[in-house]
């Protein structure tokens, strides 16, 4: 137990506690990693091998063949039974407990099989059907475009909005100041979970329930993201902002060529932090949008639930695309989300 | 990036300088903070004071015009308990559940949370290798959504999922996990704490690689056993970060509904009601919509939410001045 | 190119009342520089007069026009700044162009200024570098050039060369000094150091606790200071003060020593209550006169310095050319010489001098 609860020792040979140490640590593996990736093979996965049970670890596919005379492939069995024992044949059509078959090199002559003589010849391949069938059946384009929409577009409003709130909060002594603060320190304690009822009716006189707009603008002004951009800007010279001033630009120009690239790095972290809280929203886009055709992605995901009596096939593709995209973009920028995250509590 | 921002900037450069001609510079703070301060005016600060409305009038209407004035009713009705310890002695059954179901919750996902990220933080500040992959391997699920999270759980613990095969194959019996209250209940404190226990790690972490190696090297020359050193040197300088750890994860706790509800829907019954989905049900999901109990219900949310962050801002201060 | 005046100009933020009323005069074409105390109000006087800082009463005129009510960039002036305000995220190029953009010139215009600005003062080699790439010096430059390209009327400078290292600051003096003989435009520079404004300034304006104390030619402020105050500021080291009353046309010190005074060169009233000052070069240790307890003694080689109290506890600094044998404890006396003396008024602290002498 004890030496491997401290971080002190030198290189020597493994230690009994790095073993420990590295077990854990294979154990984290498996449990983080091991259910997203289960979901993500899950989802190549044919209709017949869901319903598979026991699962299979990996996705099979049945073997197809086109047989000259027929106009569809057709799936190829292995007899185990039988006259034809041993060899592979092809299912032309399943009767009850018996199915015709046929031989690929005399298509012609068809040949009955019980069902329980056969096996079906299968290979280990990703299967797009439920893919295919998602944009096929689904409006997935139009909840993938919701959740798109959303996304970018608070999260530029977001920037905007809170960087010129945080340029006057930081570079400007004017009276009220202190008061304006303040306000937004008391916001920080009051998260919108706790005012549902009135922002809903606020939204709805807004003329903007059931719309995207009423998704984006409620959560466009958000502490974390001024006190996140104020603090940065803090570390920025004022001599600089005079200096500009000296080089006649007027106050608007400096902030957009001067304190907005030198807050790049803020700017950066509350983007990271509003494209996964906008991407990921759940609660008040299932209170504020009614009709499906404004479903973003997590909304869609979530009536999944009851109105197909779980559709996983579907389901899991939609999971797949839902978390691709965030987790794509995050992979290249792992080291700004975690810092990002770390410095603002998260929220 | 620059140069697709610059004709937006430029065209609003030109009532920006008529309004610095007219206010001059320093008034012109007003200007920047306007679209923000709208925002926050509307969507925050009025839903607070509107809240108190909801909360002391009734009926399914959501006009406040509409509502006729109920006073403390509301309040009365969530409070009218023979014995708080049992809910079912309650006017407002529901509501007490989800309160003793969110008080269970928040103090095993907190006591479990903190427990596992503190063994996580202190396996990866050792020197092992491949520390970014291990990290970043217990970070990602807090990029991930909550209905994400939920739909992977409930994909492995369905009737015919991979936990139940594992069960199967070795020879036990298999579980209806989610047709279960306690262990839907269960479950779900597990989803949280696999969810969230990423982001308490990296905050963890960061403390523990704060402290200043020289102290353990002044502990080694004293030659100080191991547990000696976690104990009187690790745990004592780590504490304050552990307690913004725990009072966040409490904060978050208190608010927990996405994921939840996406897992089990409350279910079964209502073994899984927590009190922000108690709020959703009141105000927008079931009829009739009482708004006004969701209201006075999330005023309650609120106190307690106050008084945690009030806790948090006193000892991140206190952090930051000690 | 203007100059530049100044009428009862003060300044208070909130209660505290920083600049208290300075009149001034800077004529075209004259390098002037601030000098004081930290914290006497240089910086604010300079950023008030480039219209950064709003100014609460008085006027500023530049070239004979009001100007309290322009912007900064109105005002005509540019101004080099302590921390040198480079934009870390613009090359030098756009650094040097931004200020002229601003004022919508036109672009092969803007390209021939900061080019030939660049020439002038050897950073062409640097244009299309970031600041953080560049030495402290080269930085200066690149402010400087920023200033010089948009050819203005008056240049300010707050402190420009505190952040270089002494070496480095002597070359950026000269070629400062140099730039001013070569574009010949107004310019006013702050400082606390006065070795800078002794030996750039056509004029020093010595500042203490937001009230101008004296405004003149270098040498003139060495050699005949106001008060007191202006006394000790200028010249280094520090010019010795020792009080004493007049007594029949010479002055009797509290020390013991009695020093007679040049008839009809100061304004004596008997018995009135004096400061005498002499430099550390107007006394010579020699066989009589004041007594002095010789504290420690500072060799330098080709000079002496001799640090010691006089009986009524003056501290006082002598200068002695070449090596000197005194050591440090020994009693000595100091052979005070009247021609160099300056006198004030213990109770005004200003200088006696006749003005008509
Ligand atoms: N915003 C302000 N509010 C109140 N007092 C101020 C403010 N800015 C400056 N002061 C005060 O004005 C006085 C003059 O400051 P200033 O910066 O002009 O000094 P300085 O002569 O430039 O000193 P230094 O040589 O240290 O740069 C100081 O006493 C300072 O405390
Ligand atoms: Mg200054």
């Amino acid at each position: 137990m004890t030496p491997f609860l401290t971080r002190t020792r030198g290189r020597q040979r493994l230690h009994w506690t790095d073993w420990l140490a590295y077990a854990y640590l294979c154990l984290g593996v498996l449990l983080m990693f091991g259910p997203v990736l289960w979901l993500v093979i899950s989802s190549f996965k044919t209709e017949r091998e869901l319903q598979h049970y026991p699962p299979r670890l990996l996705p099979y596919v049945q073997k197809m063949e086109k047989v000259p005379g027929y106009s569809d492939p057709l799936p190829v069995f292995k007899v185990t039974a039988g006259p034809l024992a041993g060899q592979e044949v092809a299912q032309v059509r399943r009767i009850g407990i018996v199915s015709q078959v046929v031989r690929p090199d005399a298509p012609q002559t068809i040949v009955k099989v019980p069902i329980k003589d056969r096996k079906p010849v299968e290979h280990v391949a990703l299967a797009t059907s439920n893919y295919a069938k998602l944009f096929k059946r689904f409006n997935f384009f139009q909840f993938f475009y919701n959740s798109t929409f959303i996304t970018v577009v608070a999260t530029i409003i977001t920037l905007l909005i809170n960087s010129m709130a945080a340029f006057a909060l930081s570079k400007y002594d004017f009276r009220g100041r202190g008061t304006v603060m303040a306000l937004i320190i008391g916001t920080l304690m009051i998260p919108p979970t706790v005012v549902l009822v009135p922002l809903f009716l606020i939204v709805r006189d807004f003329g903007m329930i059931d719309t995207l707009w009423g998704v984006i603008i409620p959560g466009a002004a958000t502490p974390t993201g001024v006190f996140l951009l104020r603090q940065y800007m803090l570390t920025i010279p004022d001599e600089i902002l005079d200096a500009a001033r000296m080089d006649k630009a007027s106050e608007w120009k400096i902030y957009w060529r001067i304190i907005l690239p030198l807050s790049a790095p803020a700017l950066a972290v509350l983007a990271i932090l509003s494209i996964m809280w906008r991407w990921n929203d759940f609660l008040w886009p299932l209170i504020a949008l009614q009709r499906q055709e404004h479903f973003t992605l997590q909304l869609a995901l979530n009536s999944f639930r009851g109105e197909f009596n779980t559709d996983w096939a579907s389901l899991l593709a939609m999971t797949v695309l839902t978390l691709v995209p965030i987790v794509a973009v995050f992979a290249f920028l792992q080291k700004y989300i975690a810092t990002g995250i770390a410095s603002t509590g998260g929220k | 990036m620059l140069k697709l921002i610059t004709p937006f900037m430029q065209i609003v450069d030109v009532p920006m300088r008529a309004l610095q001609g007219l206010l001059g510079p320093r008034r012109l703070a007003w200007v920047f903070l306007l679209p923000n301060l709208f925002v926050f005016g509307f969507f925050t600060f009025l839903p607070v004071i509107l809240n108190f409305f909801y909360a002391t009038t009734g009926s399914d209407h959501i006009l406040l015009q509409d509502r006729p004035f109920v006073g403390m009713t509301n309040f009365g009705q969530l409070m009218n308990c023979q014995s708080y310890l049992d809910p079912n002695t309650c006017q407002i059954d529901v509501f007490w559940r989800a309160v003793h179901n969110t008080l269970w919750f928040i103090v095993l996902q907190v006591g479990f949370m903190v427990v596992f990220s503190m063994i996580t933080a202190l396996i990866l500040n050792r020197k092992i290798r491949a520390r970014g992959f291990f990290r970043a391997v217990f970070f990602f699920p807090v990029l991930l959504s909550p209905v994400v999270v939920a739909l992977v759980w409930k994909w492995i613990l369905q009737d015919q999922g991979a936990l139940n095969a594992v069960l199967d194959y070795l020879g036990y019996p298999t579980v209806n996990w989610l047709l279960s209250p306690t262990w839907a209940f269960a479950w779900s404190i597990f989803l949280s704490v696999w969810f969230h226990m990423g982001f308490y790690t990296l905050i963890l972490l960061a403390g523990l690689q704060a402290i200043p190696r020289d102290v353990y090297e002044a502990a080694a020359m004293d030659a100080a056993s191991p547990w000696r050193v976690f104990r009187k040197i690790t745990l004592p300088l780590l504490m304050p970060t552990m307690v913004v750890v725990m009072v966040l994860a409490l904060i978050k706790g208190v608010q927990t509904f996405d994921e939840i509800y996406a897992f089990t829907g409350g279910g079964p019954g209502s073994a899984t009601t927590l009190v922000i989905q108690y709020i959703y049900q009141n105000g927008f999901s079931a009829a009739p919509r009482l708004f006004g109990l969701a209201s006075a219900a999330s005023i309650l949310v609120a106190i307690v939410l106050v008084a945690l962050t009030a806790v948090q801002l006193w000892i991140t201060r206190r952090n930051a001045n000690g | 190119m203007s100059d530049l005046e100044l009428r009862g100009v003060t300044k208070a933020y909130g209660a505290a009342q920083v600049i208290k009323g300075v009149d001034l005069h800077v004529a075209q074409g004259e390098f002037c520089v601030f000098v004081g105390p930290s914290g006497c109000g240089k910086s604010t006087l300079l950023r008030m007069i480039s219209g950064l800082e709003p100014i609460s009463g008085g006027e500023v005129r530049i070239g004979g026009e009001v100007v309290n009510h322009l912007g900064p960039a109105e005002r005509g002036l540019a101004m080099v700044f302590q921390s040198y305000a480079l934009y870390p995220h613009m090359t030098v190029r756009q650094n040097l162009s931004f200020g002229l953009e601003n004022l919508r010139a036109p672009k092969s215009e803007i390209a021939e200024r900061v080019t030939a600005a660049a020439q002038m003062l050897q950073i062409d080699k640097f244009l299309d570098r970031r600041p953080k790439d560049l030495s402290g010096g080269q930085r200066q430059r690149v402010a400087i050039g920023r200033a010089v390209v948009r050819e203005p009327r008056i240049f300010l400078f707050d402190e420009p060369l505190s952040n270089l290292d002494a070496e480095l600051r002597v070359e950026m003096r000269g070629e400062i000094s140099r730039l001013h003989r070569r574009i010949n435009n107004t310019m006013i520079y702050v400082t606390h150091d006065q070795v800078e404004a002794m030996t750039m300034a056509d004029k020093i304006a010595v500042l203490r606790d937001g009230r101008l104390e004296q405004f003149g030619r270098p040498l003139d402020l060495y050699n005949t200071p106001d008060n007191t105050f202006v006394a000790g500021f200028i010249g280094s080291p520090r010019m010795n003060f020792f009080k004493g009353h007049v007594r029949g046309g010479a002055v009797t010190l509290d020390a013991g020593t009695t020093v007679p005074l040049p008839a009809g060169k100061f304004q004596l009233a008997e018995g009135a209550a004096v400061t005498l000052g002499i430099r550390p070069n107007g006394m010579k240790p020699g066989n009589a006169g004041l007594p002095l307890t010789v504290a420690s003694v500072e060799r330098l080689g080709g000079e002496s310095y001799l640090y010691g109290t006089a009986p009524d506890g003056t501290a006082v600094t002598v200068h002695s050319p070449g090596q000197t044998r005194i050591e440090p404890g020994t009693q000595i006396a100091l052979a005070l010489d009247a021609d160099d003396a300056h006198l004030f008024s213990t109770d005004t602290t200003r200088s006696l001098l006749r003005k008509d002498a």
